[in-house]
């Protein structure tokens, strides 16, 4: 459990994630919609420190944070989606979403009320963390990773290329008629080839 | 109540002192990086260069920022104020940020982290928030088209250095900076049997990506020739078109202080960090503070330099270098990085 | 410096590394050779495949491999080789398609390899993990394929439906899945049945087991979850279809049988009411929902809805003879696909190809030959003995009624009575109709599928005792 100093943290950070989490979906403005998401991601980074997982906290920056983030925000500026047109329709659809929301609810409570489905459910953790001070976070993951579960690494990787095949076969067109700019042609020219030189007799021209 | 202080007060005061020591210092140190940037600027093209605020123009930068902060804001009256005002300050607290790891000496950091370098990285790659935020505000069209540029050559350019940080991170085994740093003490130089000097720092080892490191630098933190981003003949000033005074100042100092952080990376990762560059006696009476700040500013100068020299690459040329060339030879020096190290067994 | 756990690893799951290793290279050839060599890359893949397929038969041994994450046994060899035969027909077939439909990219092959690479997985999955991984890779690699014909609105359409009913299966899958593995603390397969067979059945267990149903359901297009199938197949290109009916059902089908006699095996009373319901439900469907079909691709899409009914019967007994004869049925309904599709493939006028029922009118008189082998297929997609169709149900239903599911044998009989009218309206089209203008002469190797699926439909009988043998052992894996 958390003491002290830790729990302060925890509450402050936890606190902040839930509230920019609300403003998320609160927000007038879109473009700050995504900054009040890019501040539940740092929330979420700063609860993972606490808990020790430091490499998982900077991944988190790196990757959500620092790439698909920067892709989000630059597709909400340049949309320039009008909200109050969103929102009109919004009240039609509201018994659907509260029927997701039903059965979210009804999930998660299958899986806390798993507790008291079946009681010695805590005792089934499959491979706890090791003491931080022996080995550091970042090493245990790749202790695991590369060793015990290689194997659906490697299946994670080839989904990855497929998925990026998949974008590339959907959505390139190649334009006809597009100059291209050649760079080893250009670094292979050299004087001979680019300059002719010619006796101009006067008078005359070429 | 004394439990409570030792706990947590003397501690919390002491990494307090030790940030505004280190906040001090820096923020000079840019002062007079700006002021060198300028002069060296001046002298590649037969210019005297600032000279007239204080001896040799050194206090330059100083009334420079004294005017800065005495001139009235301007908030365009089209900005979405609030981020208006939030982009400056993300800009200058995230680059001021990422220094808290760097270790300046030996055990002279504010927090030696086990992912270090990682948080190094992630504080870097969030830098771009500044730009697009101050790009979008100013709800005007040079400033939004800088910010499109920088948001895909910054997000370009982190995955080569990423790549670049894996093969030092693989010869080193570690995420900790100092780590790093000491890992430098003996490589090749010491293999060949020399005594512990600059040859054993990762630059010669890893010289292809050193060199990839410092140009994927240079667009990660706009410099010439990738300031595609302000690009003053074609945006004006990109992202800062709309910005005046006190905030216009921010962005130029979070500028600088990102390219000196930089340099201090490449410091760390390829030169040795504090480090003498030849661990016999002269050298080694001069304290490593010296010697980071040495090889920094050297890094630092070639980066000036850079400016000086190189025309501005076309955006497409960018592209091009960053995906096309940086990211084939990074993923290749990290596969033939790995194996040479298990093949000699040189790993850590 | 490779440990002997790894080398062992590797040994085993050689053939899915040779289709990975060769789909990668193929991937580099084809961007490198420009969009020219596209039939060349076909020829390449089809050949990895069955290299990948002589190398599985005759090299791979029993055994688990990657801690438990991959496992080979003759199960998995079987529809691993059903998977592959189905995956390298499909490439042969579209070669033609290809060259005549402006469908010649090289990314096809490539994508059915690793789609293939997928199949391969998911069969030999003895992990929760591994078994969700290599469904994503197969998926991922069918929703690109569908609506590959970017051009074509209606198979943008197809490839988009079927994304995003996949993507709402997948998330149902993986929510079974956590709750499996919060319930019993394991994934690997092994694993989850000690454990279930040592403690006790709870609800949040059967909660697991059901939304993994569910999600695997969806795979093999089992109704309530089939919405997907008829528009899918009706709007992807043919070849696409053909490979959507055939390899895929085989992976699917494989791991419904290999999750629930392996991992769920001590709650067979609860999956067997689960089972039993989906089954009746798609030959209902099947049946039912095929008769007012106009085009022939979305025929076959409630056909198959049906077959994976009737296929469902075996393995709701439960039983070595209920497996069994799920494997028999699944060989079978290969061949006849193989084989439908194959003349689908062939229904070419000059202006293009065509797909509705109507065009087969008087084919008996146009092209005979064509007309009699479809009508062989026909009647044993029905189920009419002595063909081949005949003898699929007969395992399954006749293994049900062993294990004492009278009304399911029953509601089966019944709905393949109905289905038969469907597959009798078209026979009848054919030889009974005006002609209504002939189709061109098939390609060679359209020709030759179509010609060994006939073959194999009408002379099952000669076959069947070796591959009911060979079913059995496949099926012994279980039991």
């Amino acid at each position: 459990m958390l003491t002290g100093l830790a729990a302060a943290f925890f509450y402050l950070f936890a606190l902040i994630a839930v509230a920019s989490a609300v403003m998320v979906i609160a927000a007038r403005n879109p473009v700050h919609s995504v900054l009040f998401l890019i501040l539940t991601f740092f929330n979420a980074a700063a609860l993972f420190l606490l808990t020790g997982a430091e490499f998982l906290a900077m991944i988190l920056l790196v990757v959500y944070v620092g790439a698909v983030a920067v892709l989000f925000l630059f597709v909400v500026m340049m949309l320039d989606v009008d909200f109050a047109e969103l929102k009109a329709g919004a009240l039609q659809y509201a018994p659907i979403g509260a029927l997701v929301g039903i059965i979210l609810v009804a999930e998660l409570a299958v899986v806390l009320g798993g507790y008291a489905l079946s009681p010695n459910v805590a005792a089934s953790v499959a491979e706890p963390m090791r003491d931080l001070a022996e080995r550091h976070n970042t090493a245990q993951l790749g202790d695991i990773l590369y060793t015990d579960y290689v194997y659906a690494f490697q299946i994670a990787g080839l989904v990855l290329l497929v998925a990026m095949i998949g974008a590339i076969v959907l959505t390139l067109r190649h334009k006809e008629g597009v100059k291209r700019q050649v760079i080893a042609d250009q670094v292979a020219r050299d004087h001979r080839t680019a300059i002719e030189v010619r006796k101009v007799e006067s008078g005359k021209g070429i | 109540m004394e439990l409570f202080f030792d706990t947590y007060v003397w501690p919390a005061l002491l990494i307090v002192i030790q940030s505004l020591a280190l906040l001090v210092i820096l923020l000079i140190y840019v002062a007079y990086i700006i002021y060198a940037d300028r002069k060296i600027w001046a002298a590649v093209q037969a210019r005297r260069g600032p000279n007239v605020v204080g001896p040799w123009g050194l206090l330059q930068s100083f009334a420079d920022m004294l005017k800065f902060i005495v001139k009235e804001p301007v908030i365009p009256s089209g900005a979405n104020k609030s981020v208006f005002l939030l982009a400056p300050l993300v800009s200058a607290v995230l680059a001021l940020a990422a220094w808290a790891v760097i270790p300046v000496a030996d055990g002279w950091v504010v927090a030696s982290i086990n992912v270090g370098i990682l948080y190094v990285f992630a504080i870097s790659s969030l830098e771009v928030y500044g730009v697009i935020m101050g790009g979008w505000a100013s709800n005007s069209k040079y400033p939004f088209l800088g910010a499109l540029r920088s948001a895909a050559q910054m997000v370009s350019y982190e995955v080569s250095i990423g790549f670049v940080i894996v093969t030092v991170l693989l010869c080193v085994g570690s995420l900790n900076l100092s780590d790093i740093v000491l890992s430098q003490g003996d490589g090749l130089g010491t293999r060949l049997g020399l005594p512990n000097s600059f040859l054993d720092w990762h630059w010669l080892g890893l010289f292809p990506m050193f060199v990839i490191f410092f140009i994927s630098a240079l667009a990660e933190t706009n410099r010439p020739p990738f300031d595609l981003v302000e690009a003053e003949s074609e945006l004006v000033a990109g992202h800062m078109v709309e910005y005046s005074s006190g905030p216009y100042m921010l962005f130029m100092l979070s500028e600088y202080v990102a390219i000196c952080l930089m340099s201090a990376l490449a410091t760390v990762l390829f030169l040795g960090g504090w480090l003498p560059p030849i661990a016999v006696a002269p050298f080694t009476w001069v304290p490593g503070v010296v010697w980071f700040v040495l090889k920094a500013s050297a890094v630092f100068f070639m980066i000036s330099l850079v400016k000086a020299f190189v025309p501005r690459y076309r955006y497409d040329q960018l592209m091009r270098l960053g995906w096309k060339v940086f990211l084939p030879i990074s993923i290749f020096m990290v596969v033939a990085t790995a194996f040479v190290l298990k093949l000699t067994g040189w790993s850590a | 410096m490779m440990t002997a756990d790894l080398a062992t690893s590797l040994s085993l799951a050689a053939p899915e590394l040779i289709v990975a290793v060769g789909a990668i290279v193929l991937l580099m050839l084809g961007v490198f050779s420009g969009p020219k060599a596209s039939s060349t890359i076909t020829g390449l893949a089809v050949a990895i495949l069955i290299g990948a397929l002589a190398w599985m038969v005759f090299f791979v041994d029993d055994g688990k491999a990657f801690n438990g994450a991959f496992t080979s046994d003759p199960f998995a060899r079987l529809m691993k080789l059903l998977a592959l035969i189905g995956s390298v027909v499909t490439l042969v077939m579209s070669v033609g398609f290809a060259k005549a439909e402006k469908f010649d990219k090289f990314e096809f092959p490539v994508l059915v390899m690793l789609s293939t690479l997928g199949m391969m997985l998911m069969i030999s999955a003895d992990d929760t993990l591994s078994l969700y991984l290599g469904l994503e890779l197969q998926s991922l690699a069918l929703y690109v394929v569908a609506a590959f014909n970017r051009d074509s609105v209606r198979s943008t359409e197809a490839g988009l439906k079927y994304f995003v009913l996949g993507a709402l299966s997948s998330g149902m899958l993986l929510y079974g899945i956590s709750l499996v593995y919060g319930f019993t603390g394991h994934t690997g397969f092994v694993a989850i049945a000690d454990t279930i067979a040592n403690g006790d059945r709870n609800l949040g267990l059967i909660f697991g087991l059901v939304f993994i149903l569910a999600g695997l359901a969806f795979k093999i297009s089992a109704v309530p979850f089939h919405m997907w199938t008829p528009d899918v197949y009706e709007g992807a290109p043919t070849p696409v279809t053909a490979f959507f009916a055939a390899a895929p059902k085989m992976a699917a089908m494989a791991l419904v049988v290999r999750v629930v006699s392996e991992a769920f095996a001590p709650m067979h009373s609860d999956w067997q009411q689960v089972i039993v319901f989906i089954s009746i439900a798609s030959m209902v469907l099947g049946a039912f929902g095929a008769i007012g079909q106009r085009n022939i691709k979305r025929l076959m899409a409630y056909s198959s809805i049906g077959h994976m009914g009737y296929a469902l019967v075996g393995l709701a007994a439960g039983t070595l003879a209920g497996v069994q004869g799920v494997v028999i049925y699944m060989i079978i309904y290969l061949a006849m696909t193989l084989g439908t599709f194959a003349f689908i493939l062939a229904m070419r006028r000059k202006e293009g190809n065509v797909e509705q029922i109507d065009d087969l009118a008087g084919l008996s008189s146009t092209n005979p030959v064509m007309a009699t082998i479809l009508t062989i297929l026909m009647f044993s997609l029905a189920g009419i003995p002595p063909l081949a169709g005949f003898w699929a149900k007969w395992s399954v239903f006749l293994a049900a009624m062993e294990a004492n599911l009278f009304a399911l044998a029953v509601i089966g009989v019944l709905a393949s009575v109905v289905g038969a009218y469907y597959y009798l309206r078209i026979i009848k089209i054919m030889w009974f109709d005006e002609p209504a203008g002939g189709l061109q002469p098939v390609a060679g190797e359209l020709g030759l599928v179509l010609g060994l699926s006939g073959l194999f439909t009408l002379l099952y009988i000669v076959v069947a005792g070796p591959i009911g043998a060979v079913a059995q052992t496949a099926a012994r894996t279980f039991f």
